[in-house]
Order: C-alpha cells, then sequence, then structure tokens
C-alpha cells in the first residue's frame, strides 16, 4: 500500500528541470502542495466546482436520476477518453477515433443485417476491422515517422468518407437498417447497452464498464512493463528503444487499443438505437482529446494518469447534461463547453505552478 | 608545426596486442558504414578486451557517432567485419547488441527525464513477479536494488523516486553508468560522457569510468577530450573524416601526441594555449587524476588473472 502511494505521484508529477534538486539539497514539500502537483488532482477540483455549479443553478441535477443520466453521458465519452490518454502519454493522438465508432457499428450493422446473420458475426468483423485500423494508423506512424497528427488526420477523412459512401451503396439510405429483431440482438445488447435498477434508478451498464476499463488502464499504467513502456515511449521515444524497449510494438498496440475503444462505443450505439447514422461521429474525436487533455494528459506525452480522463470525461457528461437540466438554449453547449476546457487548463496549470513552485 | 604523421590517414601505429591478453570481446576488421552515397566511416579497426578501456577520439563529424552506432546496434555496418566474442554478427536492433552484452550510454538519450530514476533504471529489463494475466512490475524490490546498485557505484540518491530529469547531467551519467553495469554488460559505450559538463562532474564520471574497467568491462569511451582520454585510456583511436588517425596504446603515445593527432596538426598553436588552461583545470583535480591512473599499471595484472 505504502508503494502505491510512494510510485504514482512520481510518475505523473511534471518534470523540475534543473540541478536543484540533489543530494541533501532539495526541501521536501508540504504533503498538500504534493497532492496538488499531480494533475488528476488538479482535474477532480475542476470537475467539483462543475458539480457544484451545476447543482446550484440547475436543481433537477440533485435528483439521482438526473445523476445516472449524467455518469451514462460521461461514460460514453469517458470509455473512448481512456485509450486515447493512453495514447496520449505514449506520445501519439488519433484524430480517428470518433469516425472510427460509426465505421465499427456500421460494420456490425450492415455485415449481419446483409447477411442475415446472428449479430455476433457482425460484432466480431466489427471488432476485426477496428483492431485493424488501429493497426494501420500505428503501422503506419511507426514505419514512416510522420506526425500521428498527419497520418490520423488522413484516416479520419478516409474513414468520413467510407462510411457515408459505403452505407449508401448498401443500404441505398444514410442510416442503416434496424436490426433489432435479429438473432442474437438481446444477447448483445444486454452486454453492451442494458440498463440496472439500483434502488429505483435506472443505471446503465456502460457506466460499470467504464469504471471497469478506467481501474484496469490505471493498474496497467502503474503496475505493468506495458504502463513503463507506454510512459517511456512517450517520453523519449529514442531512448526507450536504445536501452530495449519495443517502441513500435508499444504505439501500435496502443493505436489497437484506441481500436478496442472504438469498437466497444460503436457497439454501444448500435445496440442502443439498433441503427446508425452513417455521418456521425465527426468531432468527437476532439470531445475525447479535450478529456484527456482536461485529465492532466500531457499533450507532447509521457505524462498523465488514466484516473484524470475520467473526471475529464465527467466534467464534459456533467456540462451536457446540466444545460439541459438548467432549462437553458443547449445552442451554448459547445460555446460552454469551451469555457469549461479552458477554464479546467488555465486552473490546472495554475494549480500545478504553484504547487510546483515554477 | 606540421609534421609528416599528421594530417594524413592510415598513420597507424603498429597494435601491440599483450601477449596474455584475452580474446578481444568487440572487434571492428575494416569496417565502414555508408549513407547512400556517403561513406560515413571505412577502414575502422577497433579491438575491446575486457578490463581495458578503449578510447575513441576525433573531432565533430569525424565519425564516432557512426561508429558507436554500428557497435550498439543502432546501424548496420555496410563494409567489412564486426566480431562479438569471435563470430562476426550484424545487429539490426540494439535489443540484440544488449542481449550480447553491448550497452550503450548516450550523451542525450540515455534516460526518460520524466520518469523517476527507479524506473529508468530497469527501463526495458523490468523486474516482474506473478503469473501472466497479472504480472506485474517488482517495484519494492526494484527500488531495493536500484539503490543497492547505485550505493555501490557511490552515487547516494535521497530520493528515487524523483523524474531522472531533476538530477543533473553527471548523475544521470551515472546512474546510465550503473545501470548498464548491473545488465550484466561486458562492453560499455560511453558517447561524450564528460560532452555537456563541468570539471567536478566529469571528473565524477571518469571515476566511474575507472570503476567499470576495474569490474572487468571493456570500455569504449567516445570523447573529444584528449585529457579525459588520457585520465583512463589503456588505448587510444583518433578518427579524422571517417577512418582512423592513429591507434595506439598508452605506454606509445603521450598526451602531447593524441592532442596533436586530435587536431591533425593545425591551429597547433592556439591549441597549445588551451591546452595548458584545461591543464591548470587537471592539476586541480589531481587526487582524482592518481586514483584514474593507478588500475593502468595493474591493467597487465587483471589481464592475467
Amino acid at each position: 500500500m505504502s508503494t502505491a502511494q510512494h510510485a504514482e505521484p512520481a510518475v505523473n508529477t511534471p518534470p523540475a528541470p534543473g540541478p536543484k534538486e540533489t543530494d541533501g539539497r532539495a526541501v521536501q514539500r508540504t504533503l498538500t502542495l504534493r497532492v496538488l502537483a499531480r494533475p488528476d488532482v488538479g482535474v477532480f477540483l475542476g470537475a467539483a466546482a462543475v458539480y457544484v455549479f451545476f447543482l446550484i443553478s440547475a436543481p433537477p441535477v440533485r435528483d439521482a436520476g438526473s445523476m445516472a443520466n449524467i455518469l451514462y453521458q460521461s461514460s460514453t465519452i469517458g470509455i473512448m477518453a481512456l485509450p486515447v490518454a493512453l495514447l496520449m502519454i505514449g506520445g501519439e493522438f488519433d484524430l480517428s477515433a470518433g469516425v472510427a465508432v460509426i465505421t465499427s457499428a456500421l460494420t456490425a450493422s450492415m455485415l449481419s443485417y446483409q447477411l442475415t446473420a446472428n449479430v455476433w458475426v457482425g460484432v466480431i468483423a466489427a471488432l476485426v476491422v477496428s483492431l485493424g485500423i488501429g493497426f494501420l494508423n500505428g503501422w503506419l506512424v511507426v514505419k514512416t515517422g510522420l506526425p500521428s497528427f498527419l497520418v490520423t488526420l488522413g484516416s479520419f477523412l478516409i474513414l468520413q468518407g467510407v462510411n457515408l459512401a459505403v452505407t449508401k451503396l448498401v443500404t441505398g439510405n444514410v442510416a442503416t437498417d434496424d436490426i433489432s429483431d435479429m438473432d442474437g440482438f438481446d444477447q448483445a445488447r444486454k452486454l453492451f447497452a442494458s440498463s440496472f435498477d439500483i434502488g429505483g434508478v435506472q443505471v446503465k451498464i456502460t457506466i460499470f464498464w467504464w469504471l471497469l476499463f478506467a481501474a484496469i488502464a490505471t493498474w496497467v499504467l502503474l503496475r505493468t512493463r506495458y504502463g513503463n513502456w507506454t510512459f517511456a515511449v512517450g517520453g523519449n521515444k529514442d531512448s526507450s528503444r536504445a536501452v530495449g524497449v519495443p517502441v513500435a510494438f508499444t504505439k501500435i498496440s496502443l493505436f489497437m487499443l484506441v481500436g478496442f475503444g472504438a469498437w466497444f462505443v460503436g457497439m454501444h450505439q448500435l445496440f442502443s438505437f439498433s441503427t446508425v447514422q452513417s455521418g456521425e461521429g465527426v468531432g468527437q474525436e476532439l470531445i475525447y482529446i479535450s478529456a484527456a487533455v482536461i485529465g492532466g494528459c500531457l499533450l507532447t506525452g509521457g505524462a498523465g494518469s488514466a484516473i484524470g480522463p475520467v473526471f475529464g470525461a465527467f466534467m464534459f457528461g456533467m456540462v451536457q447534461q446540466g444545460i439541459v437540466y438548467a432549462g437553458w438554449n443547449p445552442d451554448w453547449f459547445k460555446a460552454f463547453l469551451g469555457v469549461m476546457l479552458l477554464g479546467a487548463v488555465l486552473i490546472n496549470l495554475w494549480v500545478q505552478r504553484t504547487a510546483t513552485g515554477r | 608545426m606540421t609534421n609528416n604523421a599528421s594530417g594524413t590517414h592510415g598513420a597507424v601505429l603498429a597494435d601491440t596486442v599483450p601477449d596474455d591478453a584475452d580474446r578481444p570481446v568487440v572487434q571492428l576488421r575494416n569496417a565502414g558504414k555508408a549513407y547512400g552515397n556517403v561513406r560515413a566511416l571505412h577502414g575502422v579497426d577497433l579491438q575491446v578486451h575486457p578490463g581495458q578501456v578503449t578510447c575513441i577520439l576525433g573531432d565533430n563529424g569525424a565519425g564516432k557517432s557512426t561508429l558507436i552506432k554500428i557497435i550498439s546496434g543502432l546501424h548496420e555496418h555496410t563494409e567489412g567485419e564486426f566480431l562479438v566474442d569471435g563470430r562476426p554478427v550484424h545487429f539490426t536492433t540494439p535489443r540484440q547488441a544488449l542481449d550480447r552484452g553491448i550497452a550503450t550510454v548516450y550523451q542525450d538519450l540515455a534516460t526518460v527525464p520524466l520518469m523517476p530514476v527507479w524506473r529508468n533504471f530497469f527501463l526495458g529489463s523490468e523486474m516482474t513477479k506473478g503469473p501472466w494475466p497479472i504480472r506485474r512490475l517488482d517495484i519494492e524490490k526494484m527500488k531495493q536494488t536500484a539503490d543497492q546498485e547505485l550505493r555501490n557505484m557511490g552515487i547516494v540518491l535521497d530520493n528515487l523516486d524523483q523524474p531522472i530529469g531533476t538530477l543533473s547531467g553527471g548523475q544521470r551519467q551515472c546512474v546510465a553508468i550503473a545501470r548498464a553495469v548491473y545488465f550484466g554488460a561486458r562492453v560499455l559505450i560511453l558517447d561524450e560522457p564528460t560532452a555537456a559538463l563541468g570539471v567536478k562532474q566529469s571528473g565524477v564520471v571518469l571515476k566511474y569510468v575507472a570503476a567499470a574497467r576495474e569490474r572487468g568491462l571493456g570500455v569504449i569511451f567516445i570523447t573529444h577530450n584528449p585529457h579525459h582520454a588520457y585520465m583512463v585510456g589503456d588505448h587510444f583511436s583518433v578518427l579524422r573524416l571517417g577512418t582512423l588517425e592513429l591507434s595506439a596504446e598508452r605506454s606509445r603515445i603521450t598526451l602531447e601526441d593524441l592532442t596533436h593527432h586530435m587536431a591533425g596538426g593545425t591551429e597547433l598553436a592556439a591549441l597549445k594555449h588551451e591546452l595548458s588552461q584545461v591543464r591548470g583545470v587537471d592539476v586541480e583535480e589531481l587526487p582524482e587524476e592518481v586514483d584514474l591512473t593507478v588500475p593502468v599499471a595493474a591493467t597487465g595484472e587483471a589481464a592475467a588473472s
């Protein structure tokens, strides 16, 4: 237990360059400052502030049912924000994450409908396609050495076009056909899009998946070799390679992890609504990246956590639903979000600067 | 001020291999590397024996980096032979070189600055425990081992959890050297370990170079500072314009010769002026110089035993 407390802050603490802190000359900072210096603590305070704000200005938020709704909204962002955050810690970006969700859902939906097969056939095929897209992104980035921004901007545009064109080609429509009466649909729905009754409140299963994935991601990041490698390839790719870290494997598998996340969220959307709009998903990738950045992941890689993006996603879900509950014009959502993002990042920066004494 | 030996390629003194010396761990025979139509390196012969420090000197662009990149597995050589334990090898990744006991400490890519000291120490060769699905880092053991190993090398750090970027350049080099020694390196390549360091810190690093030699490692010490090289070196190779300018044992060369070859015979006057200044610095560090030169006399014994 004591190791856990020691190990975590060290990875997340931003660097304090300069030869000042050396043998015996380093002054131990107070506990409060050391806690505040952690990026995920900053975002936790930010999330708490947003929560309190809406608690006051939008009375319906105080209801447990609304809370379940807010958490559900957060989970659909959060499940994707997690792998996106891990990838960011590993030093890369994925702009195709938003449309890849739709690609996955479209693949599963159209494949099982056209073949009139069990939906699980489509689900497995979609997983293969999603992992394949992740692999291609990662492989191109590793092999060419191009910035992942460019590579995934390319795949973003490709997928966006393919989503629309192939859907129109196959169904003659921009949406897929309803698959709710097909074999295996109810089973798959149970896994990806069911609800539980907890104390009279309907709680969506994605919330549990989200928290489970976050717990696994935290453990992997801080307690396994793979996590160590993730920090290393994001922090200094060349050093990592020189000491024997499999850089290509780590980066490609991180991209594939984003593919897995896209598949999971895609399946959730498909089995919630039983039909998919092929033009959706554009812009979502920025929401995921924002959640990761608000969650304290360094845009340039090498630092961050898996818990931070959980709070980052919660902030987004909170604002999205909070505006509705407050009875404001939802057109303001994006503007409000932008203010939140800037505010959170600034508060984060201020807290870090104060805490690290720079 | 120029003489015949300098400024020409191939003024290589005959290399008298000590009779009782072991087979070299690493050997280059007429090795070279071309990038496209640019010959960065050609005709290089090099031997690295256990318990000896082989210094490679040269000005910027002389091919030092290319040479160590070949030995450390970052680049493949395109000419000649590269032998490890007498067997020809072609390394395509640094992992292969590491597996053969060749570890490299790079000047600027030795560590990941944001990661804690102990994570850096074990990066790429982490200790784990538990069966596969829950196989995890053995953090306690790694911290203890890192602390122990660093103390063995004479490095005492308050907090192994601090990001290694907060350490000074010399300390970082020392951690990297201690790491290489711990992971069973037989050959340690040091890429300009003293280049960005102050006088005192350079002394500390040179001490660890000597400590590594004492442990029986073959050390390849790359530098463009003949003074640092002469303090610890047993064998000197000077590179110039991509090939060997000089290859000589310590007993057959003086510091003046070395500096002369480094400078290629030109601008010697200016250099001598610089030399005297740096020398003044060396005098201050004299106790350490004595420490460092003592093992040289013992090299014969070490090789014999």
